[in-house]
């Protein structure tokens, strides 16, 4: 498949990254030359096959219902860039 | 004793049970060995020699009162994305560079407890996306055998620090191949245990369903000390596996003879450098002297490996990666309008490029119209490729291959092709996918003396059958003996 100059634009969006001009063509011709690369996978009969999400066999981990300490408020906010009182502190998100 | 910093920790377990050395003069030996070598090797991310020598103290005053454990007083390097709690932890990452945590992974938890040294963290590729350590925010990480190769990744700084004898041993992780590729191209030992194995609690997450934790040493002996050391099930990770795991020490220097090891066509045909041919014919010369059968076998799906983990990987790594956001923990953009402003702003300041790339297709294989195509294709395939390994594993106790292509290439040599950087994990990638227990110990030298791993891959859980046979190995060809110059190559 092949990737455009606006899908780069939409997919730095989702991804929430800024890039620069410069970023946003390198990345539209690596893109393009990776994706190129996983079109190998359409050769694949899939065809009735499940998609495998682990290795493992997942299964629900159960415990008892028992409170055990957890991290204090201060280790919590100890990396935050910004906090206030006990809250991490954000830019204004509601005009 | 003068060499302390060059023995593998079984043999310094012996020398301080007899009390012929102390934890502390070992530590201060392997301190003085990264004091000469490390401004050339830069192994390290972060070092904190008081911490070790306060670690190692603690250590000698254990092993006096004999309530030691196997492990005590030997110093170990960890990989810098394993939480140690208060210490910087970066992941290689600008994103993370003041980050503390305040809590410890359960892998680190356990060194503690058994009281091992932890010497510092050691450098990797950003958030452990890259095969040469070359995309870390801290420079690239040399190879010992050659000052201007790199050492592999993304856990290169933990094979570097082992080579080099900077530290008795190390940790690392594994996503695709991200410690067996740095072992074979730093001639050490370094296992990849099977998904499940060990706890990822801790672990800064990359790609979830494919990290896994595993050990680095000088030879197999430390390896299986290690394993015993750090498997086992956890409460705090919902994927680590409720198995009773065997003393893997018990499976060293036995007898081989009897058992069979698969060799898969499309392995075989895959390999186009002559001294990795060499060395895998040597080694399987080896295993025959030792009694051990081959036989044939095929893997059809393996081809489309790379291209299927180069979707699944990215699209674990976008979502895993989103919660670098600049609020509750790492590198927050100054100057910025509102709070999808200070997202965007603050992820493009705070990721790399390779990062930024994995992201960038993660989110595009991800994204409404390309899931099926991408995404669920991949995970079918990779039900396609675990399917041939179950098969293959009904005839066979292990498989073996190389570990890379070629050995270590040079340092700026694949960085800006991507696509040749990925293909470097053409061999360890398959076992990722199916999330099995795969192990590099050095196979030989090329013919420029440089380093190259044959690789040992075994079924869910057998781990002990990588031990038994590398072992067995190691002892007859002493490949594993061989140290580096530590010169530009």
């Amino acid at each position: 498949m092949k990737i455009t100059p606006e899908q780069v634009d939409y997919v730095a969006v989702l991804g929430r990254l800024h890039l620069t001009q410069e970023e946003k063509a390198k990345y539209l011709s690596q893109l393009d030359d990776i994706l190129k690369y996983m079109d190998t996978l359409a050769e694949v009969d899939t065809e009735n096959v499940p998609p495998m999400a682990s290795p493992v066999e997942l299964f629900n981990p159960l415990r008892d219902d028992v409170v055990k300490p957890s991290l204090p408020i201060e280790a919590a906010l100890s990396n935050a860039p910004s906090i206030e009182g006990t809250s991490f502190k954000v830019p204004k998100i509601i005009d | 004793m003068s060499d302390l910093f060059s023995k593998s920790a079984h043999e310094l377990m012996s020398l301080l049970r007899q009390g012929k050395t102390s934890s502390v003069e070992i530590t201060q030996s392997v301190l003085d060995r990264i004091k000469e070598v490390e401004p050339d090797v830069r192994a390290f991310v972060s070092l904190d020699e008081e911490a070790a020598l306060e670690s190692a103290r603690r250590a000698d005053s254990l092993l006096a009162s004999g309530a030691s454990s196997p492990l005590t007083g030997i110093p170990i390097a960890i990989k810098d994305n394993m939480c140690f709690k208060g210490r910087r932890t970066t992941c290689g990452s600008k994103i993370l560079e003041n980050f503390k945590p305040p809590y410890n992974a359960t892998v680190v938890e356990k060194l503690e407890r058994e009281g091992m040294v932890i010497l510092g963290s050691a450098n990797m590729d950003e958030f452990a996306m890259g095969s040469s350590t070359e995309t870390s925010h801290w420079g690239p990480t040399r190879n010992p055998w050659g000052l201007d190769l790199t050492p592999g990744g993304s856990s290169g700084g933990s094979a570097a620090s082992v080579a080099a004898c900077e530290t008795t041993v190390s940790l690392g992780s594994d996503t695709g191949g991200s410690i067996r590729l740095p072992a074979s191209y730093c001639g050490v030992s370094g296992m990849k245990p099977t998904y499940g194995s060990v706890s990822r609690f801790g672990l800064v997450a990359y790609a979830s369903s494919l990290d896994q934790i595993g050990p680095f040493a000088r030879d197999v002996n430390d390896i299986a000390l290690l394993l015993n050391l750090i498997c086992g099930h956890d409460p705090m990770d919902s994927t680590s596996a409720p198995v009773n795991h065997p003393d893997f020490t018990a499976f060293l220097n036995t007898s081989v003879g009897g058992m069979t090891i698969g060799a898969p066509s499309q392995f075989l045909e895959k390999i186009e450098n002559r001294d990795v041919e060499n060395v895998l014919a040597d080694a399987k010369r080896v295993f025959e002297d030792l009694g051990v059968k081959f036989i044939e076998l095929s893997l059809p799906h393996l081809d489309y490996g790379i291209a299927a983990y180069y979707v699944i990987a990215p699209c674990e790594a976008s979502s895993n990666l989103a919660r670098y956001d600049g609020v509750k923990y790492g590198f927050r953009a100054p100057d910025v309008e509102g709070m999808i402003d200070m997202y965007c702003k603050s992820r493009a300041a705070g990721f790399g490029q390779e990062v930024k790339r994995r992201i960038m297709l993660g989110t595009y294989a991800l994204s409404s119209g390309y899931y099926d195509a991408y995404y669920l294709k991949a995970a079918k395939i990779r039900t396609l490729i675990t399917e041939d390994f179950k098969k293959a594993f009904e005839s066979c106790d292990a498989i073996l291959c190389p570990t890379a292509p070629a050995p270590a290439f040079r340092i700026g040599e694949k960085i800006d092709d991507p696509m040749q950087m990925y293909l470097t994990d053409v061999f360890t990638i398959p076992v990722n996918m199916a999330g099995l227990p795969g192990i590099s110990i050095p196979g030989g030298l090329s013919s420029e003396g440089l380093p190259i791993g044959i690789q040992l891959i075994a079924s869910h859980f057998k781990e002990s059958k990588l031990i038994q046979l590398s072992s067995a190995f190691q002892n007859c060809a002493k490949r594993h003996l061989a140290r580096p110059s530590l010169k530009v190559n």
